[in-house]
């Protein structure tokens, strides 16, 4: 169990507010995907969740239990780059978190120990499909393949809740499709709770089970810096239909996106009302079928 | 149209020319002049024929001295090796153990990293004279010279490249359950060990310069030591094999160097990271 909640929460550096405001009550288990034009603090929020660093203000718990000050090993984390130690090989960066676990003094394993923490990450690695490459470097890894080491690496260590900062942005789209199958995959068997920043709508709109869309909400001409971004749409994905009617709807709205210029803020905007208005329908014609 | 000059490459044995040009040139050179001199004066003792030289070598290389009965050469390289191995180990040392601690410990960075600062600013060579006064004339006042030479730079560059290791890396590890000691004996020491192994070639240079300066000042061997014994006589024919051999081994230590990096850190070189 993992239930994220998030109350009255504010991040500023010096005078610049990154964030403000935010209130989420995340039930475990959820796929979130993070959403927002660049510079909104989508980021700045799963550092938070991190705890790589602190609030301003307000809090953050976990199954009612504040947030500890620094990482720990129930909150894995896959980042975009320098996401693997590039002095091991796939299979040390892998069997790495076990012997964490297991040898406190050396962080080393040998012989037995260490045929056994093999044998026991020998199934993950076969899942992420790096069985081939089992002995080769990051440097000789395809990007896809960093990446995918990158996850098996984080999952090892069975975390409760895995955070991951635009994973798939330096992909090409091939690796991506099937990134995503992959990570769909081991989400439901392992059961946690995801937090995806992604800049890619429609990856967050397909892939996850809430999307949740940063942005600023006050603006001041004079100080841009005063008001910082909040959760502005918090979208549940739990209808297969309603999500498959906002993912067919994007390419078009993507497209006046592009046309207009990427004004900060506007075209989300637009594309969030969208997503509400569909949201709004159906709950009506919902409630009319079912008066 | 021919090629521009900065695309133009030399093939295998272009570059073996290229590279051996100046060295003949040098050696040309000095025949060239050698011989004006020796024909004007056959004492001179400035620029000594080869044939000179090379009997010189013989008898320091070959024959023992027949003061102390020591084979020279080996005697003084020897001496002057093991000074430069303590010296460079215990630089060595220091800067892993005090330049990983203060990279990666806030409080330890703060509490050592402008001490480091202003020590690696004193002029060694000015310290000598208080190095001799409290370690008296023998090896320990020679070491500790190489080691006040260098070692603040290999702290200083180990700690700036402990700090520079991207921040995911190390938030990664904690991630995976990582202790501050596994974080260092996993994911620090074996990618700072590299690093560590080129601050000390480029540390060849001056501790070598310390060595010698030690040993011209105050000793009873090492090559420093004879090549300021000799300069008294103008003794050419000495100096010059005595500094070409130095030369030779400070080289073989920077190339060993290199190739121990290589053999310990194979990631370095496979692929592109």
């Amino acid at each position: 169990m993992s239930t994220v909640r998030v109350r009255n929460l504010w991040k500023q550096y010096g005078d610049q507010v990154v964030l403000e405001h935010i209130n989420l009550d995340i039930p475990s288990g959820e796929f979130c995907a993070l959403v927002g034009p660049s510079g909104c603090g989508k980021t700045t929020f799963l550092r938070l969740l991190l705890a790589m660093e602190q609030p301003t203000r307000g809090t953050i718990t976990i199954d009612g239990k504040p947030l500890p000050g620094e990482p720990r090993p129930d909150r894995g984390v896959v980042f975009q780059r320098y996401s693997v130690f590039p002095h091991l090989t796939v299979e040390e960066n892998i069997v790495l978190g076990l012997e964490f676990a297991r040898a406190p003094l050396t962080g080393r394993l040998y012989g037995a120990k260490k045929r056994r923490a093999l044998e026991e990450v020998a199934e993950t690695i076969e899942r992420v499909g790096l069985s081939p490459s089992r002995t080769k470097y990051p440097g000789e890894l395809s990007g896809g393949m960093q990446q995918r080491l990158s996850i098996a690496q984080a999952l090892v260590r069975k975390p409760r809740i895995l955070l991951m900062d635009e994973p798939f942005g330096a992909l090409d789209p091939g690796t991506k499709a099937q990134m995503y199958v992959l990570v769909r995959e081991l989400w439901r068997a392992e059961r946690m709770t995801v937090f995806m920043v992604t800049h890619d709508l429609k990856e967050g709109f397909s892939l996850a089970t809430r999307v949740l869309a940063f942005d600023k909400v006050r603006h001041d001409p004079q100080a841009p810096e005063a008001y910082g971004a909040t959760v502005k749409f918090n979208i549940p994905l739990d209808d297969k239909a309603e999500r498959a009617e906002i993912v067919s709807k994007l390419p078009a709205l993507a497209a006046t996106e592009n046309e207009e210029g990427a004004t900060r803020g506007r075209p989300w905007a637009r594309l969030f009302d969208f997503a509400g208005t569909t949201r709004r329908k159906r709950r009506e014609s919902h409630e009319r079928t079912s008066v | 149209m021919g090629l521009r000059i900065i695309n133009r490459r030399p093939g295998r044995g272009g570059a073996l020319f290229w590279g051996a040009l100046p060295f003949l040139a040098v050696l040309a050179l000095y025949l060239t002049f050698s011989a004006m001199r020796l024909a004007e004066n056959p004492n001179d003792k400035l620029l000594p024929a080869l044939s000179t030289i090379a009997e010189t070598v013989v008898r320091l290389a070959f024959t023992p001295d027949q003061r102390t009965g020591q084979v020279l050469l080996w005697v003084d390289t020897a001496a002057s090796l093991a000074r430069l191995a303590w010296g460079l180990a215990v630089s060595a040392a220091l800067g892993l153990v005090i330049g990983i601690a203060s990279g990666l410990v806030p409080y330890l960075r703060a509490g050592l990293s402008p001490f480091v600062a202003v020590v690696s600013l004193i002029p060694p060579m000015a310290l000598l004279p208080i190095l001799f006064i409290s370690f008296g004339l023998d090896e320990l006042s020679k070491v500790v010279l190489i080691v006040i030479g260098i070692a603040p730079f290999l702290i200083r560059d180990l700690a700036m490249r402990v700090e520079a290791i991207p921040p995911e890396l190390v938030i990664k590890a904690q991630t995976l359950g990582a202790s501050t000691w596994q974080i260092i004996t996993r994911l620090v020491l074996p990618t700072m060990l590299p690093k560590l192994i080129d601050a000390l070639r480029l540390s060849l240079g001056p501790a070598w310069l310390f060595l010698i300066s030690a040993e011209a000042i105050a000793a009873q061997d090492g090559l420093g030591y004879r090549i300021f014994l000799v300069r008294r006589y103008l003794a050419m024919d000495v100096i010059l094999p005595y500094v070409a051999w130095i030369t030779l081994m400070a080289f073989l230590m920077d190339w060993g160097l290199r190739a121990l990096n290589r053999r310990t850190s194979p990631w370095l070189t496979r692929g592109m990271a």
